[in-house]
């Protein structure tokens, strides 16, 4: 006869069945109970943010870093409300996080009781699945069953609301050695007949892509894209979630793809007579115009979400099921199929193609006397040698990043892709940095972006996660900037910040370090000396104000239509630029 | 094009607003919907009729699939199958008129379930059709009040005889 627990212990003790080291949270009224556990509970972790919003992005960044579900814990009403913008930034980019959010009594439930809010109902189109757990019996279960779903299939945000007498009630404990679901069986392994109908493709195939996603790196299926790549010297270009996931400095990677993708990536899918999508899904910001997409190309489309494939885009070669497993066996379909020559004569053409496009249109920008801010990733990679983790905010910084910084590895560039949420990368950062205290993690930043969960500034500096901040200051919603440049007449509203904080001042308010570079010759001893110093560092850049990223699709063109930097950048731009 | 969509799904608090949620939250359009019990107590039946060209109808197959408490879709539209709809129909039923709304019911086999001096309500149970063409019969006598119950339909079992109506 095992001793009845409370709710709140069996959610401590589920928690550590889980293997669950690291909680984000905050507390608050009905929660009381279940930190008065955690206080004393040796095995776990409890990061306390300063605001509920961070908590979710560092579950969020720590999942991204790790692969393993990111857990939040945060009290009723406001609290769980703050939740929902880093809920649905982890519903966008299928990022397995499990966040408790505390609830009023069962029998206050629907009364407008103080802090009450129905966040099951608020969060049910922002979570892949998500419960109000009623009775402390079913508690356990409940948990075991969230973490199961956050993490198989196509991973996603679960959330569970815990009422402060369901935490109170007691009951024996036993967590459930496995769960099995009727309704709820993710396919792993695809179709054998449509993979062998893909090797025939891939054989036949003049001019191929591949074109891979953020599902790459969700299945950990880097190694096995590497090799049908480098068996097949088919290129690849990969989608903003999916960099890393083949070796950004590979002869064969063509970068980033899509509105400010590369130009040898956009020309080669557009001339492409075969891609080969895995674990991507064909997002607007790839495609631009869907009905002038890869005009000539068939498509054979992996992906472990069957709703992902023909939903904007027509598909040949359907194949539903894990990236990793599928990759494995299209690659020994590939080995096995007698109709294929040697890759290196049939893909000659075509990659001396690619090459020509990558000599044409490389990514550039000029620096001069002004900070670029392209410059100032350029140095962070140098000088981590692609090394560190990498998280950014959301705009100019992010596609900044996303082509200057090379990324070799998997898990090693954190990023909301599909929400696009301003706010996103420093607690992101802190989160990954929580998950491995020894590795260099940098946020890549904005000053708008920054000041949009700055206050998580005190969470690393009392938690001793030294986060790197490299602010890409110019003052400017810069990317907003960007766009009314282009097509609003350089009619800059709401976009100028000017004004904001001193950020090395904001910095040694909150204890962090502060520093600043002015001059080009400033980046590499502001990025050494943040590296250097053991402690959070906000990094001020101040650069180029009106530098825009390029090349860019326009909104609504053809993914073969860039606009490239104008030859000679305007003189009175730089002229703005605040030394 | 119509479809009719069978969902079997978890008899779950919150189900009905999952499956709806995520008609309203990606635009599908729902027609009607019906949710029953089955013959197991933790099973509920839904049937949904929708409207869509094949790439909608294909991805609201898929989308209803993806939710964890969904444990079967059919779209009986590619399928022989049985659906009915049942209308309740309160009409004026004045002296002079009553024969006639009696004679009308009478056609569509419909029953009087209720009767007061000046009002019938009338059930009917049928097709969309049939229900339409009585509703445009006792439209002139004047109708004061007509509900209907959405569409139910059920597949015919394969490989035996049909015999339809």
């Amino acid at each position: 006869m095992t001793t009845k627990k409370t709710g709140a212990e069996i959610f401590v003790e589920s928690l550590k069945k889980e293997g669950v080291k690291t909680v984000f949270g905050y507390p608050g009224g009905v929660v009381l109970g279940i930190f008065d556990v955690l206080y004393s509970e040796k095995n776990i972790d409890v990061i306390l943010t300063r605001h509920e919003q961070g908590a979710t992005h560092m579950a969020d960044g720590y999942a991204r870093a790790t692969g393993r579900p990111g857990v939040t814990l945060v009290t009723s009403g406001p609290g769980a409300t703050n939740t929902v913008t880093g809920i649905a930034t982890a519903y966008m980019d299928s990022i397995p996080i499990v966040v408790f959010t505390g609830q009023v009594a069962t029998k206050m439930i629907g009364n407008d009781a103080f802090q009450e809010a129905d966040i099951v109902g608020i969060t049910r189109p922002c979570t892949k699945y998500n419960y109000l757990v009623k009775d402390v019996n079913d508690l356990a279960d409940t948990i075991a069953e969230a973490f199961y779903i956050a993490k198989t299939g196509r991973p996603g945000p679960v959330l569970i609301d815990l009422p402060k007498d369901v935490t109170q009630a007691k009951t024996d404990f036993k967590y459930p050695e496995k769960v099995e679901s009727r309704s709820y069986r993710p396919t792993y392994y695809g179709n054998k007949w449509q993979i062998k109908k893909a090797a025939h493709f891939i054989a036949k195939a003049k001019k191929p892509v591949i074109y891979a996603g953020g599902g790459v790196i969700i299945s950990n299926a880097s190694a096995e894209l590497k090799e049908l790549s480098e068996l097949t010297k088919i290129p690849v270009t990969m989608t903003l979630l999916g960099l890393g996931g083949f070796p950004g400095r590979h002869a064969l990677s063509l970068g980033m793809l899509g509105m400010h993708g590369t130009y040898a990536a956009n020309m080669s899918i557009h001339n492409s007579d075969l891609i080969i999508a895995v674990g991507a899904r064909f997002d607007d910001r790839v495609t631009s115009k869907v009905e002038e997409f890869a005009p000539e190309a068939k498509i054979i489309h992996i992906d472990i979400d069957p709703t992902s494939i023909r939903k904007n885009i027509h598909v040949d070669v359907p194949i539903v099921g894990d990236a990793r497993l599928v990759l494995a066996d299209l690659i020994q379909a590939i080995k096995e199929n007698p109709e294929a020559e040697p890759w290196d004569k049939i893909r000659e053409s075509w990659l001396k193609q690619i090459d020509e496009w990558k000599i044409e249109r490389p990514l550039s920008y000029e620096q001069d006397d002004i900070i670029k801010p392209q410059f100032v990733v350029e140095k962070i990679n140098e000088i981590t040698n692609g090394d560190a983790i990498i998280t950014t905010e959301v705009g100019q910084n992010q596609m900044w990043t996303a082509q200057f910084y090379k990324f070799d590895k998997p898990r090693t560039l954190l990023s909301s892709g599909g929400l696009g949420t301003m706010g996103y990368g420093f607690p992101a950062a802190i989160g990954a940095q929580a998950a491995f205290p020894d590795r260099l993690v940098f946020d890549i930043a904005g000053d708008g972006s920054i000041q949009m969960n700055i206050q998580e500034l005190a969470t690393a500096v009392l938690n001793n996660l030294p986060v790197k901040v490299a602010i890409l200051n110019n003052q400017y919603l810069g990317m907003v900037r960007q766009w009314q440049e282009l097509f609003f007449d350089k009619r800059y509203s709401s976009v100028n910040l000017a004004g904001s904080p001193d950020f090395v001042k904001l910095a040694e308010a909150y204890g962090a370090v502060g520093l600043r570079a002015v001059e080009p010759s400033d980046v590499e001893g502001v990025i050494k000396e943040a590296i250097k110093v053991k402690k959070p560092v906000l990094m001020d850049f101040v650069v180029d104000r009106e530098e825009d990223v390029f090349p860019m699709v326009p909104a609504g063109g053809a993914i073969n239509q860039m606009m490239f930097a104008p030859e000679k950048k305007k003189q009175e731009a730089r002229l703005k630029a605040v030394k | 094009m119509q479809h009719i969509i069978s969902l079997l799904v978890e008899n779950k608090f919150g189900v009905l607003s999952r499956v709806s949620g995520l008609f309203s939250g990606r635009g599908f359009n729902i027609e009607t919907i019906c949710v029953g019990p089955t013959l197991d107590p933790s099973i509920s039946q839904m049937t949904i009729v929708t409207k869509g060209d094949d790439r909608i109808i294909e991805q609201i197959t898929k989308q209803l699939n993806k939710l964890i408490d969904v444990i079967k879709v059919v779209d009986l539209t590619e399928k022989e199958y049985v659906l009915r709809e049942t209308a309740l129909i309160k009409i004026n039923a004045r002296p002079e008129d009553r024969a006639e709304a009696l004679r009308i019911a009478d056609i569509f086999r419909a029953r009087v379930v209720d009767s007061t001096p000046t009002t019938y309500t009338v059930e009917i149970t049928g097709d969309e059709k049939k229900i339409e063409a009585i509703i445009n019969l006792l439209r002139p006598l004047g109708i004061k009040e007509l509900i209907r119950t959405g569409k139910i339909a059920i597949a015919r079992e394969e490989g035996k005889a049909i015999a339809k109506e």
